[in-house]
Formats: structure tokens, C-alpha cells, sequence
């Protein structure tokens, strides 16, 4: 991993990733890179990008050290990268902010974008909003109805959000449908994609803005410990917050880096979508090759998890690529896992975090136990739950 | 000369345009499939594609989606589609038949197995949505090896430059996808197809058909006066959605012939 140099050209990382596209998004992405390239080391373009992170998302994002957590456990110390603090709740604004940015540099007036969870329609509406851009997001049916706060917040936000019907009505379904109003209104339109998942260059790019969390982290851990951690973890869906902790981290070896995916109602009943841990076949869908739940026949197959954000047949190409080299492990847990690691944190921190988080944070727990205490592990808490707490009430049967 | 090859020629000494009509194979079961195949042809088809179900049908249309959600709920996926093309062949040894789909399940199945179905149900070119030339070299490659056509899509937004690439690469005909959008969509510009099929024709003696929008006769018609072959896909499948198993075929039929007689 020295000199760890990916994507390549075309946006392959090693086997993985590329451009598996219809002919018509070709040039729309031809377009895409080369802007890309060109206003990813612009000055201006970079202090605009830096201005809207600091004054308008509120970074950097503190280190927290979860003390009482940390105790109860009683082995490694754990922090927090409290991207749950972040204007909108979650990592993905990172993203957004600079796609956004992007997409008024390229004089497009409408923004897309797909939502599972909700959290990057809310900040791509969010950003949208700031920026008078028109804003369309694709939500799946299904998670329409289990992230309904999320569904209000975009309108409130004059986001119009379209539920998508087809297929299994979950995030893989909305990212059809973006692709295919992208394909329709492709000269007007910029398609914000919310993970580092699709075509070249959107895995490398989102990689990119979402990195801002590792780069403040390392500097942050040193001042807190006089050291790296010897684990970073983090959950991963199509796995934008686990790259941008990650990628940062890849040339400090003595680090593991530890990808949580949603083991659902368990790996062994096929009711997951945890395609690395899996180790599902390699497929393509969505514009790039990467390990895919799928039968036999290529058919993409319906996963589970309790959190809609996890809820993906695939992983962001990028991830494929550092599980064959082994640069990061791959792990999953379960809803129960989550779930038990969701409440605990609530009472034991004060931190009502994500679904998605939870499965990170269930694994920290587990490992931090397996660790003496004088190893540090940091964990990207990267949402706060507010849009679960509906989702959590009806699993305890309480109506809100 | 490949089956498609000789098709397109003879119909140009007859002064005639290919009518190549699109349904999804399994849809609505493998039985009607296997006789919509044949009532095709009988009632003017030239050439036949032939798609292969998939899950995340991205390029297209609700209506193709449709289609492919019903063959999928009959378990056909991309083995069934071979038998249905290979029963197609065994009493049909004229007309050209194209698979298209998408390459997630043809790499399921992996290269090698796909070009022996290919082989065995003797199937004339295929189309694969999501395979740009530059992702497609070892693919292409073998289907060129095994005499198959490799059919790729051109669009309105692809630039010069690169229709030049893709011809190089192409055999059989290419494929005009006529508007910026999915299958089925209804904002057509004839005269902004006739123009790019000008600018394709004069940097090819390929054939090129157009397709995507083309929904009745009046369209065909105009459509073919300066491209080669037209083709035909939700107009179809939206019949299919209509009619039940006794006058399916006659609606098929009737929406065929129609176009058959003006291009
Ligand atoms: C808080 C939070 N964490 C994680 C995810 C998963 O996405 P990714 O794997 O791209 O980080 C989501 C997705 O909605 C999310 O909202």
C-alpha cells in the first residue's frame, strides 16, 4: 500500500469500478471528470468549497472521547468523529457541499439525487436550498415509509421528492431511477450521487470531499493522544463515511481499518446486505464492477437491514478493492447488534446516533472488549439518529 | 456475410427498411413468448429483438421495466431466454435474432458460457446496455471471434470523435438511440434524428437503425425515410399489457402490419 495511487485513468481500482454506462451518460460524465479535475486543486474553487464546510456545516467536527463507554466496557479507549454534528446530521453534506459547488461551476440549474436513508436527500436538498438550485430526489417506496421525518424535511426544504415503485423499492431502485431522469434531463441536470458508488469519477470524487473527516482526524488524534488509533471504524453502506476515514489513513499501516456492513437477520439466512463479508459474487450495477448480491443469474437480489441507509446490494468499488489487498477488514452485524449498541449509546453517552452508526459503533464495542486499554480506537459516528427514532419506537412497539 | 448482414442487403434491393420489434423473453409467460416470436415474423418482423430480464433495467422505460418484472416473476432470467431463442431457431432458420440486456448477468454466467448459449440457440448479434466500447474490449473481441455481431448504441450525446471509436468496433448495424431519455419516452425530434443519422451514414457504410421513440406509423415512416431499420419496443409490450392470451397475437399483429406497410 505504499504509494496507494487508485482510482487509475478510468477509474478502475484494480479489478473494480469503471464506467458501465449507457451511451447517452458518456459525455455527461466525459464532462463531469473533466471538470472535476480541474477545480480539484483550484484554489478558489478549494476556499469556497472550505468556506461552506466551516461556516456552513459547522466543521471541523470535534474528536469526542466517549469516557463512560469506555469504562463500561473496560478495554480500549474509544472516540467519536461527531460527524453527527454536522449541519443536516451526518456525513453526507461533506459531499454534497462540493458536488453542489460543482454543479453551479458547470452552470447546471437542477440538481438530483437518491436517498435511502434520507440524509443525503436532506442535505442535498439542504445545499440546493442555499445554492437556488432546483432539487429533485428519488426515495424508495419502502423507505418513503420507515424515514418519513426525512421525507418532510426535504419538502420543507422546496426539494421535491419523487417515491420510486419499482424493482424492490428500496435505495438501489431510487438509484435507477436517478440515472434515469440523468439520462432524460442530462443537459440541464447534475446527478449529486450520495456514496462512492456509480461511474467514474463519482466514487473517486465523493472519496475525495467526504475526506475532509480523516484529514481532521489525524491531526485531531495527535493532539488528543500523541498518536494514531490503532482501529478506525466505520459502517458501510456504499460507503462514503467509511472512505473518508479511511482514505487519509491508508498510508498509516499501524492502523486497521474496519468496514462494518449490516448483517441483518444474519449472514447465514441470506437476509443481509453485507456483499464483502459475504463474499458475494463480483457483479455490476449502477456504473461500476464490485463484489454484488445476486443470484445464479446475475438477478440483484433483496437485502436487509434494519437501517435504510445500509440497505445496498453492492459496496463503492474502492472498498472491493482495499478488502482483496487486505488494507481494510470487512465485518458485519446484526439489527439486534445494532439495535442494543443504538440504546446503550443513548443512555451510556448522551449521543442518539444513526441506525447505520450503530453497526460501527456495536463493533467498536466488541473490539474495544478484546483490546487492552491502552490501544485507542476511533469511530466515525457518522449520523445522529432523529430520523430513526420512529423506526426504533415501532420495533418496541410504542407509538409515537 | 452474418444473417443480419444479408437481411439488410436484401431488403435494400427491395427498396425496403428493417422492422425489428422489441419484447422482453418470459413476458407475459414462455409459452406466449415463443408464439409472439413467431406471430412477429409472420406478420413482417425482419429481424428480432430479444430481451433478456434483468433486475435494475436502468435504461429503461416503465414499460420495459414492466415487462421485465413479470418474466422475472416467471423465473426467467438469462438462461431461459436461451432456450426460448434456441426453440425460436430450431423452426426459424431466416430470421436474425438480437439479445439485448445487461452485462451483469451475462458476466454471471461468465463470457465463455454465454458464447456457447450464443452458439447453440445460434443467436445473431447481441446488445449489452451498460458495456461501453472501452469497458468491452475482451468481450467484444470473442463475440467478433465467434461470428456474433456486436450492436452498439450510439446517442445524441455521443460526439463525433467518439461515433468514429465505436465504429470501429461495431458490426451488423449501429443502434441510434433516438432521444435523450429510456426506452419508451415520447419526446421525439425527427428532424434532430435525421440529422445525426446524416452524420453517422456519412462515416459508415454500416447499417444504422434508430430506436427509443418510435411509437406509430407515422413516426416509423418518417424515421425510415433516412435511416435503415426502425425499432420497436414498449408500443409492443403495452399491447401485451392489454390484451389477454386470445387476442394478444391479433393486437400484435395489427401493430406490426401497420408499420410494416409504410416502411
Ligand atoms: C448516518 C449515515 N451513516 C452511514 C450511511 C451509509 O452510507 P455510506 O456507507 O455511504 O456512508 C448513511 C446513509 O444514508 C447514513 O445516513
Amino acid at each position: 500500500m505504499d504509494n496507494y495511487n487508485f482510482p487509475d485513468q478510468n477509474g478502475h481500482f484494480g479489478p473494480y469500478g469503471g464506467t458501465f454506462v449507457a451511451e447517452t451518460l458518456i459525455e455527461a460524465l466525459d464532462e463531469l471528470k473533466e471538470m472535476y479535475n480541474q477545480f480539484k486543486d483550484d484554489k478558489e474553487f478549494l476556499n469556497e468549497f472550505h468556506h461552506d464546510l466551516k461556516h456552513f456545516v459547522g466543521r471541523p467536527s470535534p474528536i469526542y472521547f466517549a469516557e463512560r463507554l469506555t469504562q463500561k466496557i473496560g478495554g480500549a479507549k474509544i472516540y467519536f468523529k461527531r460527524e453527527d454534528l454536522n449541519h443536516t446530521g451526518a456525513h453526507k453534506v461533506n459531499n454534497t457541499v462540493g458536488q453542489a459547488l460543482l454543479a453551479k461551476k458547470m452552470g447546471k440549474p437542477r440538481v438530483i439525487a437518491e436517498t435511502g436513508a434520507g440524509q443525503h436527500g436532506v442535505a442535498t436538498a439542504t445545499i440546493a436550498a442555499r445554492l437556488g438550485l432546483e432539487c429533485v430526489v428519488y426515495m424508495g417506496a419502502e423507505d418513503v415509509k420507515r424515514q418519513s421525518p426525512n421525507v418532510y424535511r426535504m419538502k420543507l426544504l422546496g426539494a421535491k421528492v419523487v417515491p420510486v415503485e419499482s424493482g424492490s423499492k428500496t435505495l438501489k431502485d431510487a438509484l435507477n431511477e436517478a440515472l434515469r431522469d440523468w439520462v432524460t434531463n442530462v443537459s440541464n441536470t447534475f446527478y449529486i450521487i450520495g456514496t462512492v458508488a456509480g461511474p467514474h469519477p463519482y466514487p473517486m470524487m465523493v472519496r475525495d470531499f467526504n475526506s475532509v473527516v480523516g484529514k481532521e482526524a489525524i491531526g485531531q488524534m495527535d493532539e488528543l493522544e500523541g498518536k494514531q488509533p490503532d482501529a478506525v471504524i466505520a459502517c458501510v453502506g456504499g460507503g462514503s463515511n467509511a472512505m473518508g476515514i479511511f482514505y487519509p489513513y491508508i498510508p498509516y499501516k499501524e492502523t486497521r481499518l474496519i468496514g462494518v456492513e449490516a448483517a441483518g437477520h444474519g449472514i447465514e439466512t441470506g437476509k443481509h446486505a453485507a456483499p464483502l463479508t459475504a463474499n458475494s459474487p463480483v457483479g455490476i450495477l449502477h456504473g461500476n464492477r464490485t463484489y454484488m448480491m445476486q443470484n445464479e443469474e446475475g438477478q440483484i437480489i433483496e437485502t436487509h437491514s434494519v437501517s435504510a441507509g445500509l440497505d445496498y446490494p453492492g459496496v463503492g468499488p474502492e472498498h472491493s478493492w482495499l478488502k482483496d489487498t487486505g488494507r481494510a477488514e470487512y465485518v458485519a452485524v446484526n439489527d439486534d447488534e445494532a439495535l442494543a449498541a443504538f440504546h446503550n449509546l443513548c443512555k451510556t453517552e448522551g449521543i442518539i446516533p444513526a441506525l447505520e452508526t450503530s453497526h460501527a459503533i456495536a463493533y467498536a464495542e466488541k473490539l474495544a472488549k478484546e483490546l487492552p486499554k491502552d490501544k485507542t480506537i476511533l469511530v466515525n459516528l457518522s449520523g445522529r439518529g432523529d430520523k430513526d427514532i420512529n423506526t426504533v419506537a415501532n420495533i418496541a412497539g410504542i407509538k409515537i | 456475410m452474418s444473417r443480419i448482414s444479408k437481411t439488410f442487403a436484401s431488403l435494400k434491393s427491395n427498396n425496403k427498411k428493417a422492422l425489428i420489434p422489441f419484447i422482453t423473453a418470459g413476458d407475459p409467460s414462455v409459452e406466449m413468448t415463443k408464439k409472439i416470436l413467431h406471430q412477429l415474423v409472420e406478420s413482417g418482423a425482419d429481424m428480432i429483438e430479444l430481451g433478456i430480464p434483468f433486475s435494475d433495467p436502468m435504461a429503461d422505460g416503465p414499460v420495459i421495466q414492466r415487462a421485465s418484472e413479470r418474466a422475472l416473476a416467471n423465473n426467467v432470467g438469462i438462461r431461459k431466454t436461451f432456450e426460448i431463442a434456441k426453440e425460436f431457431r430450431n423452426t426459424d432458420q431466416d430470421t436474425p435474432l438480437i439479445l439485448m440486456g445487461y452485462a451483469n448477468p451475462i458476466e454471471a454466467i461468465g463470457f465463455d458460457e454465454f458464447l456457447r448459449l450464443c452458439k447453440e440457440a445460434d443467436v445473431d448479434g447481441i446488445i449489452t446496455v451498460d458495456y461501453p466500447p472501452e469497458e468491452s474490449k475482451e468481450y467484444v473481441g470473442k463475440l467478433k471471434e465467434n461470428d456474433i455481431d456486436a450492436i452498439f448504441l450510439l446517442a445524441p450525446t455521443t460526439e463525433k470523435e467518439r461515433i468514429q471509436q465505436i465504429i470501429k468496433q461495431a458490426t451488423g448495424f449501429l443502434y441510434y438511440v433516438s432521444l435523450k431519455g429510456v426506452t419508451g419516452a415520447q419526446n421525439i425530434d425527427i428532424d434532430q434524428v435525421k440529422h445525426r443519422v446524416a452524420e453517422i451514414k456519412s462515416l459508415t457504410d454500416l447499417p444504422v437503425g434508430v430506436g427509443f421513440g418510435v411509437r406509430d406509423p407515422e413516426t416509423a415512416k418518417a424515421v425510415a425515410s433516412f435511416s435503415d431499420a426502425i425499432v420497436i419496443g414498449s408500443r409492443i409490450i403495452q399491447e401485451i399489457e392489454k390484451s389477454n392470451e386470445n387476442n394478444m397475437l391479433e393486437n400484435i399483429s395489427k401493430i406490426i402490419k401497420s408499420i410494416r406497410e409504410v416502411i
